[in-house]
């Protein structure tokens, strides 16, 4: 670790090019803080949304018009509006509607900045992702669907044990690009200060003024992280395959 | 009133003494805008408009403030009329350049940068720094800030301030009104910024029940300017001798209490420093 904070230390001494983070110990902290803060956030933002999905597309073809028409209009108003809107909007408007409690001088709120983050960025993909499951859905054959009515499966029965399992086989690919994109999508939370790496990288070439050498930081991590997910849903989609299915 | 002569005489001399040895070499091509003041009989001063309470319009829609009160005492001084022409952060140093003003003073922080552009006569008359707005009676001093939210401006100077100094919780948003709009939310127990422009804010109404509660930290001077050529001619030696004075006769501490301006130290200091040189 020495060694490799000497080499950056020399970089910029020799070159100019001042990979802060490397060699001083409180950006460094800072950075690495960002870092958890980002893959929390992600892997939040990712298991809401996808919670969100299978509930949304599930609701979509319930017998209630009621339900029909709150997803569609849930749908509407997500995929409508700027993700960033939403997040300001959740953030400024609703958290001030959401119970707080006096913490000395301010209010901590239940729900802070972490919360609505995970919460729009969650409603946001999940819109999509419900769209998503229901081409998935609507790609089984009807046959199938009464094969297990003729069983004595009940409507919920059928969807948990017949038709989504064989419907996210199907949709998986495209839920693979819209979860890549919700993993891009979580930089907005800046904009709410939550402190993940968009946010701490914004703080760290503010006070050090190497913003080349950040955004450099910043492209490598998003492509890294970006690639992480693909691998790993690359494996899980070869893992559920299915022979002679898709 | 005295004293005011006595300073337009030693600045006159300071100006003549200097013009003696360098008129050959004209270095003062411009050193005649002191003269054109007179002859004209009316001085032209660039102030805010917009930047309550140094230069604001009042009701009426008048030019006032801090700063058009200092425009008057320098025109008072030189026995003419005064124009005030209204100017804005992006084109004040332009009016200077262009002649279209003979003296500027418009809340400009004095940067080397800007000395290069316009003639910035010492001492400045005023600092400002980083300080705080909070709700009145939530915080006393820099210390109540530790591990408590502080909002900020992303990407601003006096974040780091508070963090690494006071260990405060920023949470910087993108812009000053979102950081305000969570200081007013209660999300934050301060908004940490320039204390000028606190003061702006606290003078606009729109904050009562809101302080600035701290010392303020890290100042940076003002400068009024003059054209860069009359720096150190006869226009800028004048107009140092003019602050030199409002801080000797804390003029300028008087014109910050009629302002509900916060007591700024840089003042206090100056007046301190300048008395002492009087005879007892």
């Amino acid at each position: 670790m020495e060694l490799f904070g000497d080499f950056f230390k020399q970089l910029y001494d020799t070159t100019g090019w001042n990979f802060v983070i490397f060699y001083d110990q409180v950006e460094w902290s800072r950075f690495v803080e960002a870092i958890w803060t980002t893959i929390k956030l992600i892997i939040a933002c990712l298991i809401f949304s996808v919670i969100v999905g299978v509930v949304g597309a599930w609701a979509q073809g319930a017998k209630s018009k009621i339900v029909r028409y709150g997803m569609a209009g849930y749908i509407q108003f997500f995929r409508n509006t700027p993700p960033f809107v939403q997040i300001l909007f959740f953030y400024f408007v609703l958290g001030n509607l959401t119970p707080s409690y006096d913490a000395g001088g301010y209010q901590e709120a239940y729900i802070g900045s972490f919360g609505w983050a995970v919460i729009s960025l969650g409603f946001f993909a999940g819109a999509f992702n419900t769209e998503i499951f229901r081409s998935g859905i609507e790609a089984v054959p009807e046959s199938t669907v009464e094969a297990a009515s003729a069983l004595g499966y009940t409507r919920l029965q059928s969807y948990i044990y017949v038709v989504f399992p064989l419907a996210f086989r199907v949709c998986l690919p495209a839920l693979n690009n819209n979860l890549v994109n919700l993993l891009k999508t979580t930089t907005l939370a800046y904009g709410i200060a939550v402190p993940e790496m968009m946010y701490t990288a914004n703080q760290i070439w503010s006070d050090n003024v190497n913003v080349p050498e950040m955004m450099i930081v910043l492209f490598i991590f998003y492509v890294g992280l970006v690639a992480i997910l693909v691998w790993a849903m690359h494996r899980w989609e070869k893992s559920m395959k299915i022979p002679g299915y898709g | 009133m005295k004293l005011k002569k006595a300073a337009i005489i030693a600045g006159v001399t300071a100006a003549l003494a200097l013009g003696a040895v360098t008129t050959a070499d004209q270095a003062y091509a411009g050193n005649d805008r002191f003269k054109k003041v007179l002859d004209r009989g009316e001085l032209v001063v660039g102030v805010k408009a917009d930047y309550k309470p140094w230069g604001f319009r009042d009701s009426s829609g008048n030019l006032t403030g801090m700063e058009i009160d200092l425009a008057n005492d320098v025109a008072k001084a030189l026995g003419v009329k005064l124009k005030l022409v209204p100017v804005q952060s992006s084109n004040r140093m332009q009016f200077l350049q262009q002649g279209k003003i003979d003296l500027m003073i418009a809340t400009m922080s004095d940067k080397a940068n800007r000395r290069k552009v316009v003639g910035v006569p010492d001492p400045n008359y005023y600092t400002s720094g980083t300080n705080v707005l909070a709700k009145k009676g939530v915080v006393k001093q820099w210390s109540d800030l530790k591990g408590k939210p502080v909002c900020g401006k992303q990407g601003a100077f006096y974040n780091k301030v508070v963090s690494s100094r006071y260990g405060a919780k920023i949470v910087a948003f993108v812009g000053n009104a979102e950081a305000k709009q969570a200081l007013r939310d209660g999300k934050c127990v301060a908004w940490v910024y320039d204390d000028s422009s606190i003061m702006a804010d606290l003078a606009s109404g729109q904050y009562n029940d809101y302080e600035m509660p701290m010392a303020t930290e890290d100042d940076t001077p003002w400068g009024l300017a003059v054209p860069l050529d009359e720096k150190d001619g006869i226009w800028g030696n004048f107009m140092s001798g003019m602050i030199y004075n409002w801080h000797r006769s804390g003029r300028l501490i008087e014109l910050e209490k009629k302002w509900g301006i916060q007591a700024t130290s840089y003042l206090q200091q100056m007046n301190k420093k300048f008395e002492a040189y009087q005879p007892k």
